[in-house]
């Protein structure tokens, strides 16, 4: 059995927290790796907290238990920090990523974070700025392979930009933004 | 033979297989969490992708209903169901198997209310149980869409001719995108073949009477026809899952044996915890414990004598039920293999745990933890449960 990495993404119903897991797996199976993704299912509504789950290994991947000791854990509104334990399970030198405008270090204080490595992009600016909308999921990608180094960054963009296509073949805008996103948060990325 | 690596969910994959084996006929009535497979589906048949009549009804009972007369006319046809669903298929599901009409159902296991609950347990396969329809559980996506790709040539075989079930673990499976293998339409095609019926209603020239009333005079010998049908069965499913081997590379028999040879301790189970209980083996031999496991693929007909003859030699044996028969003797995996255990001669200690009842979860270490509890009770000659819930709060 190989190393399996795991993945939490915590988001609001609406923010495309399923979506991205689906195409991080989908990218990463482009990598010829092993993969699963997997959402929550509750009582799911629009701005209701959602999470969505990664698993990625080089070794076929067998388990169909839930996450709940993830390496890596992807926070797409901060504001559910207060209500939701968005470290829940991360081990000392875990990963989380933030969609915040605010440092890694102020991030750190404010929820008293102990341990971890902490890392933010201001995801929802991004998105605003070159999607014209509030949808952070694709440039967190960028900056979770950014921070992590779990796929290859050009290749991933390559396969965004082919699905992208596929989906959005009438608004060529889209799919340019969306492309724009993930690059601009790939360089944004901040750490401590 | 053509193959294309994908990612799909366990309701993509069978959707795919049901592009694929592009039925005459398909009716349903969506429902959590197997609404996703008729909703891709309608997809195929409003892009014209496949030639299938799509008869959406105003119930289950509806849609069984339409499928069996659709069936009898002489089509080719499918359906989707999940939980209460299928529950409200119940009185169709015997006349199904009754009137021999090789329907092939997809099936995601969902628990039964009350309470309501749209999560993974086996109860609603289980309780069709002895309705006459074969069942064959799935570990992952890829099994599901290999399952019911075999399902038709099963159920059309002129010694079954029987309604088949294909199930996939409720959201486990059916919602979680995993690296599968897709065939070409054409290999897929010529492996299932057209569908030639025995006696169409349709034929004007050899009008027949179906469903006509049966009393005394023929009913038993018609249902002894069915049971014949289902112990019939065993061989076609054998023989079908050995072309599929070799048409596509993966065999298929009754049960998978994992690590099984010389195992001291072995656990049994049904679906996707199978996956998780394959890293308990490993975990639990990395401990010097010589664990293994058998996964049943084929619950209906059962396959008794094949069981007992694969776990003979295994002196600790864990039933993992994934749902519970409420009969105050365990759950319908542990007493079925129980029952075919009786003749064989070896010492056994056969041990059943009901666990994951409407979707909670269960981890590696906890099959870790139940098998070694196993071990070390035998060890040290200590009594432990025969029947147990596992994870529950009580």
């Amino acid at each position: 059995m190989g190393e399996i990495i795991e993945i939490r993404w915590h988001g609001r119903g609406g923010q495309g927290a399923k979506t991205a897991a689906l195409l991080l797996a989908d990218a990463a199976l482009g990598e010829g790796k092993h993969i699963q993704a997997f959402p929550e299912y509750g009582p799911e509504r629009m701005g209701a907290p959602v999470q969505a789950f990664n698993r990625i290994s080089e070794e076929p991947i067998r388990l169909h238990c839930q996450v709940t000791n993830p390496s890596i854990v992807v926070v797409l509104d901060t504001t559910l920090a207060g209500t939701v334990d968005v470290v829940a399970g991360l081990p000392e030198d875990g990963i989380i990523l933030f969609n915040t405008a605010e440092e890694p270090a102020a991030i750190r204080k404010r929820l008293s974070i102990k341990g971890l490595k902490i890392f933010t992009v201001d995801a929802s600016g991004i998105a605003k700025e070159k999607i014209g909308r509030d949808v952070p999921n694709t440039p967190m990608m960028g900056a979770l392979i950014k921070v992590t180094g779990l796929l290859d960054f050009d290749r991933m963009l390559e396969d965004n930009k082919k699905k992208l296509t596929k989906k959005f073949r009438n608004k060529p805008e889209v799919i340019a933004g969306n492309i724009e996103a993930i690059e601009t948060a790939y360089q944004e990325v901040k750490s401590e | 033979m053509g193959k294309t690596r994908m990612a799909k969910t366990g309701n993509e994959a069978m959707a795919e297989a049901i592009r694929q084996i592009n039925p005459d006929v398909v009716a349903a009535y969506p429902i959590t969490p197997a609404t996703e497979v008729m909703q891709i589906f309608a997809t195929y048949v409003a892009d014209g992708l496949v030639d299938t009549e799509l008869v959406p009804t105003e119930s289950e009972h509806s849609a069984m209903s339409a499928a069996i007369g659709s069936q009898i006319a002489g089509a080719r046809t499918m359906t989707a169901t999940s939980s209460q669903g299928l529950a409200l298929m119940y009185e169709m599901l015997y006349i199904a198997a009754g009137l021999r009409l090789p329907l092939i159902m997809a099936e995601v296991n969902r628990a039964l209310s009350a309470p309501i609950n749209i999560h993974c347990d086996h109860s609603d396969t289980m309780g069709g149980r002895d309705a006459g329809w074969i069942q064959i559980f799935s570990e992952n996506s890829q099994e599901a869409y290999d399952n019911l790709i075999q399902a038709v040539r099963i159920a059309e075989h002129r010694d079954v001719l029987l309604p088949i079930m294909v199930t996939t673990d409720g959201f486990i499976i059916s919602h979680a995108m995993e690296a599968m293998e897709i065939y070409n339409d054409k290999d897929v095609r010529d492996f299932i073949g057209t569908y030639k019926p025995l006696q169409p209603a349709l034929d004007y020239r050899k009008p027949i009477t179906v469903g006509a009333i049966d009393f005394v005079d023929y009913y038993f010998e018609h249902r002894r026809a069915v049971a014949q049908a289902m112990t019939n069965a065993k061989d076609v499913i054998l023989e079908v899952g050995r072309e599929f081997g070799r048409k596509f590379g993966q065999e298929y028999g009754f049960y998978e044996a994992y690590k099984l040879d010389d195992a001291e301790v072995a656990m049994v189970c049904l679906g996707s915890t199978a996956g998780t209980g394959k890293d308990a083996i490993d975990n639990l031999r990395k401990r010097g414990i010589k664990a293994g496991l058998l996964k049943l693929r084929v619950f209906r007909p059962f396959p008794a004598e094949e069981l007992a003859a694969r776990l003979s030699g295994v002196s600790q044996i864990c039933v993992l039920d994934r749902s519970d028969a409420l009969a105050a003797t365990g759950g319908p995996l542990f007493t079925e293999l129980l029952a075919a255990m009786y003749e064989d001669r070896s010492e056994h200690k056969i041990i059943n745990r009901i666990y994951g009842l409407g979707g909670r979860d269960i981890k590696v270490e906890e099959i870790e933890e139940l098998l070694s509890a196993q071990v070390s009770a035998a060890a040290g000659g200590k009594s432990i449960d025969r029947i147990a819930y596992h994870g529950v709060r009580e």
